[in-house]
């Protein structure tokens, strides 16, 4: 008797975990559809998303006719997740939880979940392929570069990758709508989920307000000019234009930096100021899929879903890397990540710490 | 892959000679039990022919049986019914931490209406102790209520000793018998007990039908309002189908008693043997020796109770652990918190196994090895 290759599939209740679970069982694997609970939103009516997101998954998997089951990660998630996306807004930075989720959460946590009931792959709905030639596994970026997840996966090992399969990498999003609505799957016209998955479609501002406490304070330019007050530097992230509530005359106001020992938020006038550009930076918690020269060119990604850009990294000694940009960057921010590619290979990347310009750290940017 | 169905106390399945029964009535009536005309009699006829076997099943009178939709609404309207009848005589209600969330969201509901509850602590051996319900009492106590035999560890409780305890006190008495009825004796005047639940599906019989037994001094504040059905108590025109059934399956299972007894029992002990000689590191939860033979409930050292669960429903074994929420995960058994700290590690890897009809000698072995696979895998790995 052949046992067929058993797939343990994370899924959200999405059509994508959905067409992915479908197309598995195509290629012949013994799939089981694991739902995680990684966040309760529990309101006053005890209703929470996650209820009705199971119920999707439930449905799904009766029609493709595989097992489901649920795992809660809810400790696992406010432990290695949420604890440092508030860590981030309280010194200021910009965080990226869905790097941090799908580093310790879901190809972790559900990563051992899934081995320990004997999983000989993990597979999840991402945009996203993984090519294992010549002894080597690699992270490609998903066929849909629109669509293309690699920036938020760049901090697994090819050690992680050899056991992960990504269905839906080879597809554009457009056709994987067309096989969930040519199977009659339940959730093939579920609106996408938008957003960080613990905020949903709740007002940022308001969820945030819920765990830190917002601190007001000045508005000023790099000069020391006051141009208004601040709700809480937590509010805002560099780069930005809108709700700063400064009139008047002339170009609009952008966010260039945070001042966060003194409570400072600062402004500066016109989308092409130079306070908004710099040309290199430092990154730290470096994850390289597979080994690289200590110096080399490659394209980066600084923000999910921006253009490539050429750079120059340099590999320093304590592990942590300088990029170069070939041109000036504009709104670079602390915390989020920087993720290298080599054509269509996502090489790995880094948390963005410093900004620099002429060889100088940017100390206002915070 | 065979299946084993080791979730007995979940639901069984129904026996066949009871669907016969079903299907035969069905066939031949229809009428209303209230209708004056001779279809009507006839349903009555059966309706009241049910009624006295199954009160025959617990040594009641056939009048203080009222039907109802299983054991949920038959623990509803003892407890709220009781409550709200007798608020004139006191506000204090008694229960235990381990009862049945048909017991524990209704005393919550009367704590919101004013009630004061107090919830008995339970001992390791998974039973409460009659002294704290002595010490608990006060004169304002109105109503007291302790199931039978726990659905989660299969361990009898105290029962007699309490209706002893409550005899020349106002306190109405209220067990919930669901688990216990098919494999004890139950006697309501022997237990001294005024309330008492049961349900069909946990012995063989059809879902959605049940009884509760109510002394007929004792009164109870009606929570539905309609016909003159089961003396108003429980009004809407009978579920007589469902009712034949159940008669079946109890008059089944009291006829069986003894033998079925003894063969799950055989099944119980079988399985913990044969867990031990594939040299599985286990504890019982509970008391092996003071519960109904149905019902065992293991922890398995380093393991997770989710992760257990889901390897079993892989390997063919269906089983439970703990309370399930609405988004299917899992949180550890109010039952198993009542029994041990919060701390303690039992809670988080602990299994339900519950045996019946659809098990034999030859399944439980194979069950009982295949979980050994699956424990050994899981603690040899670290598991998660």
């Amino acid at each position: 008797m052949t046992e067929k290759m058993r797939v343990v599939l994370g899924m959200s209740g999405g059509v994508d975990s959905s067409v992915a679970a479908l197309l598995l069982k195509e290629q012949g694997y013994e799939v089981i559809g694991v739902f995680m609970k990684n966040w309760d939103d529990t309101d006053e009516f005890g209703v929470c998303t996650a209820t009705e997101d199971y119920k999707d998954v439930r449905r799904v998997c009766e029609q493709i006719d595989i097992p489901y089951y649920a795992v809660n990660f809810e400790k696992e998630y406010w432990d290695k997740v949420f604890t440092y996306f508030l860590d981030e807004y309280k010194s200021g930075r910009t965080p990226n939880p869905d790097v941090m989720c799908n580093k310790e959460i879901k190809f972790k946590a559900f990563m051992d979940y899934a081995l320990s009931i004997g999983a000989d792959y993990v597979a999840t709905g991402h945009y996203a392929q993984v090519r294992r030639e010549n002894g080597k596994t690699e992270l490609l970026r998903g066929v849909d570069h629109q669509k293309d997840q690699t920036y938020f996966l760049n901090q697994l090992s090819s050690d992680i990758l050899e056991k992960v399969l990504f269905p839906l990498g080879h597809l554009e999003k457009p056709k994987v709508r067309e096989i969930a609505e040519a199977h009659e799957l339940a959730t093939a016209t579920k609106k996408d989920s938008t957003g960080i998955c613990f905020i949903g479609e709740r007002n940022f501002k308001e969820f945030l307000s819920e765990y830190l406490p917002a601190q007001p304070g000045e508005m000023q330019t790099i000069s020391g000019e006051t141009k208004g007050k601040h709700d809480g530097l937590m509010y805002y992230t560099i780069g930005q234009r809108h709700g700063l509530g400064i009139g008047g005359e002339g170009d609009p106001w952008f966010v260039v930096g945070k001042n966060v020992k003194d409570n400072i938020l600062y402004v500066e006038q016109s989308d092409s100021n130079d306070f908004l550009y710099s040309d290199a930076l430092v990154a730290t918690d470096v994850n390289w899929i597979n080994e690289v020269e200590d110096s080399f060119t490659c394209t980066a990604k600084f923000r999910y879903r921006q253009a490539d850009n050429e750079v120059n990294v340099t590999v320093l000694q304590d592990g942590n890397v300088h990029v170069e940009f070939a041109e000036a960057q504009r709104a670079i921010t602390p915390g989020q990540a920087v993720v290298f590619y080599q054509g269509d290979v996502c090489l790995g990347g880094g948390t963005i710490e410093d900004i620099l310009k002429n060889d100088e750290r940017l100390l206002y940017v915070g | 892959m065979t299946l084993i169905y080791l979730d007995h106390a979940a639901t069984t399945p129904v026996h066949p000679e009871v669907m016969d029964a079903m299907h035969a009535f069905d066939k031949e009536h229809f009428g209303n039990p209230s209708s004056v005309h001779k279809i009507g009699r006839k349903a009555k006829f059966y309706l009241n022919e049910a009624r006295r076997d199954l009160a025959k099943s617990i040594k009641a009178d056939e009048n203080d049986i009222i039907f109802t939709s299983g054991g949920t609404e038959a623990n509803n309207l003892a407890l709220i019914g009781s409550a709200l009848e007798n608020e004139y005589n006191g506000n204090h209600i008694i229960t235990t931490q381990q009862e049945h969330r048909a017991n524990i969201s209704v005393m919550e509901f009367l704590q919101k209406k004013g009630f004061h509850v107090t919830y008995l602590p339970v001992n390791q051996e998974g039973q409460i102790n009659v002294y704290d319900l002595e010490r608990s009492l006060t004169e304002y106590t109105i109503l007291v209520s302790v199931m039978t035999a726990n659905n989660e560890t299969g361990v009898i409780q105290p029962i007699k000793e309490i209706g002893e305890l409550l005899k020349d006190h106002q306190a109405i008495f209220h067990t919930d018998a669901v688990q216990a009825y098919s494999m004890m004796d139950i006697d309501v005047d022997e237990l001294q007990v005024d309330l008492l639940t049961t349900s069909a599906h946990k012995l063989n019989g059809p879902k959605g039908i049940g009884f509760l037994y109510k002394r007929s001094h004792v009164l109870l504040q009606q929570l539905q309002y309609g016909g003159f059905q089961e003396n108003v108590m429980r009004p809407g025109t009978e579920n007589l189908t469902s009712v034949i059934g159940f008669q079946k399956a109890v008059n089944l299972a009291q006829k069986n008693k003894q033998k079925n007894y003894t063969t799950y029992e055989g099944y119980k002990r079988l399985f913990v043997q044969t867990l031990q000689d594939e040299e599985v590191e286990f504890t019982i939860n509970g008391n092996i020796d003071n519960a109904i033979p149905t019902i065992i409930n293991l922890s398995f050292p380093s393991t997770e109770t989710d992760v257990l669960l889901t390897n079993f429903d892989l390997a063919g074994i269906a089983a439970s652990g703990g309370s399930a929420c609405s988004s299917g995960t899992l949180e550890p058994s109010h039952v198993l918190k009542a029994i041990y700290s919060f701390r303690d590690d039992r809670i988080k890897n602990a299994v339900r196994f519950s045996f019946g009809t659809a098990n034999t000698e030859e399944d439980i072995v194979t069950a009982a090895k295949k979980i050994a696979e699956v424990v050994h895998r899981l603690t040899n790995n670290e598991g998660r």
